[in-house]
């Protein structure tokens, strides 16, 4: 592990991120899908290796978040917004399982912590 | 299964031998890394479900904090309190190996993250503020634990849809083609030398005749 100190990266509605400015992490406010592309690509050449976006900002801009999925050099995570969580982080969890094995095997999981 | 374009020589035959018995190796070794890339995956998997529900509550709770905050204090006063952290949310990036898959590995610099520090006086802002920053303090270790094992769920899910693709392809396309053309370039072979052989009996037989 290299002991260069890296910074956090949060894209998304200026509500949201304001929280995460408290805490230093560098936020840009996007909207749009085009203002979501350039707050990534910016981070992503300042070499930010996290970049939390908001839910809301990553629904409309999934090209964006596709063009870094295969990189591990950033790590895209979608994080709920001010409103709460409308299941678009966990719906990405289930796809990647649905992509690896072919069927959904946390619902058995749901289940049982029910 | 169609048979690969070859000519049925002898020399033909040991290659594609040689290349069935490669084919079946890498077939195997394939094997072996898709089951345990998915054995892992779904370790780290059910760990990734869990913590975004955890931090998405933790989060769910500061953002809260932080309406409130906004509810009390006038927009340019807030923003103006925020303008300048005084703590960096720092982390320090490395690599892993997972069978040959790089991955991620995140750890939160303590060194920016002391006993909550807040970034501005007391006198013009409110309570919640300070909760609402101390709550996202707290989620943050968890957040970047979030973000190492999604990645690293993203980057497992898609090396084993490649691998399954490949262990696949050998299995079903691969290997069976290889194999049919051994039998084709064997049967060819067998075919010539009886050939061979009756038009030699033949022969023998036509001298003989022209002897007596």
């Amino acid at each position: 592990m290299s002991d260069k100190v890296l910074r956090i990266g949060v894209v998304g509605e200026e509500d949201a991120i304001l929280a995460f400015k408290a805490i230093g992490a560098v936020a840009i406010p996007a909207v749009t899908a085009d203002e979501v592309a350039a707050a990534l690509f910016k981070l992503n050449q300042d070499k930010v290796p996290v970049i939390f976006i908001t839910e809301q900002a990553a629904r409309v801009a999934p090209e964006a978040l596709t063009r870094y999925e295969t990189s591990p050099d950033v790590a895209v995570i979608p994080i709920p917004g001010i409103m709460g969580t409308d299941g678009y982080g966990e719906a990405r969890v289930r796809e990647n399982v649905i992509k690896a094995i072919g069927a959904d095997i946390l619902i058995n999981q749901e289940k049982k912590e029910e | 299964m169609a048979i690969l374009h070859v000519n049925p020589t002898r020399m033909e035959l040991t290659q594609m031998k040689r290349r069935l018995v490669t084919a079946r190796r890498g077939h195997k070794l394939l094997k072996d890394k898709r089951d345990e890339l998915v054995r892992q995956f779904i370790t780290l998997v059910r760990e990734n479900l869990r913590l975004r529900k955890q931090v998405e509550g933790e989060l769910g709770i500061a953002l809260k904090d932080f309406a409130l905050a906004r509810a009390v204090m006038e927009p340019g006063a807030l923003r103006q309190a925020l303008l300048y952290p005084a703590r960096q949310a720092a982390i320090k990036a490395g690599r892993r190996n997972i069978l040959s898959v790089r991955v991620p590995e995140f750890t939160v610099d303590e060194g920016g993250l002391g006993e909550a520090q807040l970034p501005y006086g007391m006198a013009e802002t409110s309570a919640q503020l300070d909760n609402a920053i101390a709550t996202m303090a707290q989620a943050l270790p968890n957040l970047i634990a979030l973000a190492e094992k999604e990645k690293t769920a993203t980057l497992l899910a898609d090396e084993i849809q490649k691998t399954r693709r490949r262990v696949n392809a050998l299995e079903y396309v691969m290997i069976p083609q290889f194999e049919e053309t051994i039998r084709y370039i064997t049967m060819k072979l067998e075919e010539n030398e009886r050939g061979a052989l009756t038009r030699l009996m033949k022969v023998k037989e036509m001298i003989a005749q022209r002897a007596t």
